[in-house]
């Protein structure tokens, strides 16, 4: 009995280390989530007047561009996942994948082939495990984006968009999975279709009720859509990328959570039978002393 | 200041600088531009380069590099991916890294963009 009971009070020394280590990690995501969410708001002035820009030009001017051109014959396209770096964030980035190998399945149904496009090392060691080529992955940024890593993926998206009839690496769609972040306790995974781009959706529409100025485009409203749209598209990129994070760390925030309580039950669990054991332990100890004190009580007796 | 412009500088993950001003002085692909109250709305694209804005009593300096300018109903909008004030800049940094930008000739927008803000830097110390 003695060994059990060591046994169980190191398993119970051990739990309680894991709980102070869930804990831990679940008030860093939780600070992180607040930070997370001041990126966003920080970033959404940017988001709205470039959305303004682009719907103004597309209501004043008929100019077509390259970016927003529907190809006759859309045979390929491209897929970016955005996962976490890390793990221990629950189910994240497995339905975040789960929802990206549907998107493919679909588009390989509609007789498309698919170039995958990654950021964040889970979704990477998905698909190297499973053997399937990815074109570029990103990857050591899931939990604070920056814009510069928006920029690179924007711009390499972009330029295979553009190269859309070369057989390597050009693409006829973009085509974006990411993670929503609706609340601190709802994060959906969600696939929008990135390039060309629809500009009259956006994220912040201006209001219906206001008349957009008549602009004069200098240069020229072809030059200045040039140099919008591939900020336009890096901007929603960016977008993604801060949901993204802030889903992550919402997520992570949640399973540890849920570990600390399982831990929490865990050692209580322990401590009954470590204090059973140690009761059964006694209560034997006294038998034999008392069972020991009879025998010679009784030896005694037969003595006299 | 009823009649003043309302100008926002927004970079792309903060604003870097918003409030009321008299003028704003600007570079755009077509070349200098200087916007008053009244001014026609007009869409442009910057060129990396310092911005001035002009409130009542002082003047704010900034770099930018591409980006655009709005103007529209006396309200400018710049927007521009790395706007800084050039109070912010840390020249040292920036002409160490314009050096070296310019020793591996880089490209020619990174180039440009550093220079807009070690002069933005210098303007401003």
């Amino acid at each position: 009995m003695a060994v059990s009971l060591r046994e169980y009070r190191a398993r119970i020394k051990s739990t309680e280390s894991m709980k102070k280590i869930t804990r831990a990690m679940e008030l860093i995501a939780a600070s992180r989530i607040i930070k997370a969410q001041h990126r966003a708001n920080a970033a959404a002035p940017y988001a709205r007047e470039l959305t303004r820009a682009v719907s103004a030009i597309a209501t004043y001017s008929n100019v077509d561009h390259a970016l927003t051109t529907e190809p006759t014959d859309p045979s390929r396209a491209a897929v970016l996942v955005v996962t976490s770096d890390r793990g221990l964030a629950g189910a994240y980035s497995s339905n975040v994948l789960r929802e990206a190998e549907q998107l493919v399945e679909k588009l390989k149904g509609e007789g498309k082939t698919v170039d995958l496009y990654v950021s964040g090392r889970k979704g990477e060691a998905f698909y190297k495990f499973r053997g399937r080529p990815v074109v570029q992955a990103w990857t050591g940024h899931s939990d604070q984006p920056t814009y510069d890593v928006a920029k690179a993926i924007g711009e390499q998206l972009i330029e295979a968009f553009l190269n859309g009839e070369d057989e390597e690496l050009g693409v006829h769609e973009v085509h974006l999975v990411f993670t929503q972040f609706k609340s601190m306790l709802v994060q959906e995974p969600h696939t929008v279709r990135l390039l060309p781009l629809e500009v009259v959706e956006g994220e912040s529409k201006p209001e219906s009720g206001e008349v957009l100025p008549l602009y004069e485009f200098e240069p020229s409203a072809e030059a200045v859509l040039d140099g919008l749209l591939p900020q336009y598209v890096e901007s929603r990129v960016f977008y993604a990328l801060l949901q993204a994070a802030a889903s992550e760390l919402a997520a992570r925030q949640k399973a540890m959570k849920s570990a600390t309580d399982n831990a929490e039950e865990l050692i209580k669990k322990f401590t009954r039978i470590a204090n059973q054991a140690r009761q059964a332990g006694i209560t034997q100890e006294i038998s034999e002393i008392v069972g020991g004190v009879n025998a010679l009580a009784d030896a005694q007796a037969a003595d006299d | 200041m009823a009649d003043a412009l309302q100008v926002e500088l927004v970079a792309a993950d903060r604003i870097v600088w918003s409030g009321e001003a008299t003028q704003v002085n600007a570079r755009t692909a077509d070349g200098e531009i200087g916007i008053l109250r009244g001014h026609t709305p007009v869409m442009s694209l910057l060129a990396p380069s310092v911005v001035e804005i002009v409130t009542d009593g002082s003047t704010v300096i900034a770099a930018v590099d591409s980006g655009f300018i709005s103007v529209a109903n006396d309200r400018v909008s710049l927007l521009s991916e790395h706007a800084r004030l050039g109070s912010e800049v840390d020249l040292e940094a920036a002409r160490a890294e314009l050096e070296e930008a310019r020793g591996e000739d880089g490209d020619e927008a990174r180039i440009a963009g550093l220079e807009a803000q070690v002069k933005a830097g210098e303007r401003a110390s």
